[in-house]
């Protein structure tokens, strides 16, 4: 069961991020190459977090569709950074023991003989501890 | 001219030939590259969280071993560098990171010089730009790769955060096409240049990926391209793997290899 306490404060700190600077604009969702991937969007994880409501992005497999480009990053008239709040988030859920998103077990079928060792290290960096 | 190399777990494995064009070019241009000793991998990512440290310790290892040495760290791969320099910025700005690692790496060796991102961090791209300079590559050209219609790939790695990557304009970067000009041919601008190919998401929804993938497969085709260059292994892979031979990928030091004539001896070995 996910440790509940706090889970706002900590994900602002540990991601750093000031979400009260945003500005609603929306061009990190505009930016998005995941947007339609999402059941939550960039500007949403920002104003989600802002108001507290953290648990259902928790819940969302919106957290593992984050490419990590940095886009939203670049694209940000007022620097929110909002890969940082959904890196933090995807981070409080596969820190829990047990609630890893890749398996070792199952990479064998999911992979063919060119996968470069890269693609390996950083999915099992972005989904499991 | 020498600098410390880091090549990365990919170069050893399935990117083996990006390792080799790279070494042969630089020694066609006068650069000498000195692998890090005992390197490991980068991580191929790098984790935005401020509380973790142990995820960005061995590009620490890297950055205070060219540190010491007084030599810029450069690597090839995208990911590397975007990790390695990303690390590097976090200890220039932020202190309680800094004084974290520093205090780890004390433990495990006596020597440990207290380190605060002092080490320059470079692509090669931009060691072929600033230190080599791109008229001195295009005077080293033997074989020009003149008619050959070319789109530089650059993803997200290479150029984002440009806060932090500082490498190129990040909406108009132009360091690949400048390279694909110095080599006799002609660069294809198309929009989709700096966009993600769908990275790591491959294995977890490779239909999402492969629809980056795609995006950026047609973007470069309807743009005339005969050719698609890239820096990075796992771009190659997505755009390979979606790509149905629609149009051929490789790495740009390839064609730096052709250029200066060095690709045969490479291939022969």
């Amino acid at each position: 069961m996910h440790n509940k306490d706090n889970v706002t404060e900590r994900v602002l700190r540990i991601s750093g991020v000031n979400a009260r600077r945003c500005m609603k604009c929306g061009k990190c969702s505009a930016s998005c190459p995941s947007y339609d991937e999402m059941e939550y969007h960039p500007h949403q994880f920002v104003y989600m977090v802002e108001s507290g409501d953290v648990e259902p992005l928790l819940n969302s497999r919106s957290i593992y569709k984050c490419l990590t480009c940095f886009a939203c990053v670049d694209r940000c008239p007022r620097g929110v950074e909002p890969v940082k709040l959904v890196e933090a988030i995807r981070l409080e859920v596969i820190r829990e023991q047990g609630a890893n998103h890749l398996r070792a077990d199952d990479v064998p079928a999911k992979i063919d003989e060119d996968v470069p060792q890269q693609l390996l290290v950083s999915a099992f960096r972005k989904y499991a501890k | 001219m020498k600098v410390s190399y880091f090549p990365g777990c990919t170069l050893k494995t399935t990117a083996k030939e990006l390792d080799a064009y790279t070494r042969a070019s630089a020694k066609a241009l006068g650069v000498t590259l000195e692998e890090i000793e005992n390197w490991q991998c980068c991580g191929g990512v790098f984790t935005t969280a401020n509380d973790e440290i142990a995820t960005k310790l061995s590009s620490i290892r890297a950055l205070t071993e060219a540190n010491a040495k007084e030599q810029p760290l450069v690597s090839v791969c995208s990911a590397c560098h975007n990790v390695i320099k990303q690390t590097n910025r976090a200890m220039q700005t932020d202190a309680d990171f800094a004084f974290r690692v520093n205090n780890y790496m004390r433990m495990q060796s006596d020597t440990y010089t207290e380190y605060h991102g002092e080490a320059r961090v470079m692509h090669f791209l931009e060691l072929l730009r600033d230190e080599i300079g791109f008229d001195k590559v295009a005077a080293a050209v033997k074989n020009s790769l003149k008619g050959k219609k070319i789109a530089a790939y650059y993803g997200c790695l290479l150029l984002r955060p440009g806060k932090t990557m500082q490498m190129d304009d990040v909406e108009n970067p132009r360091i690949i096409e400048d390279l694909i000009r110095a080599l006799g041919a002609e660069p294809v601008i198309y929009a989709s240049r700096n966009e993600c190919c769908g990275g790591y998401v491959a294995l977890d929804s490779p239909d999402s990926a492969a629809k980056q993938s795609r995006k950026v497969l047609d973007g470069a085709i309807s743009a005339g391209a005969d050719l698609i260059v890239t820096a990075c292994p796992l771009c190659r892979y997505n755009l390979i793997k979606n790509g149905k031979s629609d149009i051929p990928v490789v790495y740009f030091t390839e064609l730096l290899a052709e250029a200066l004539g060095v690709k045969e001896t490479e291939d022969a070995q």
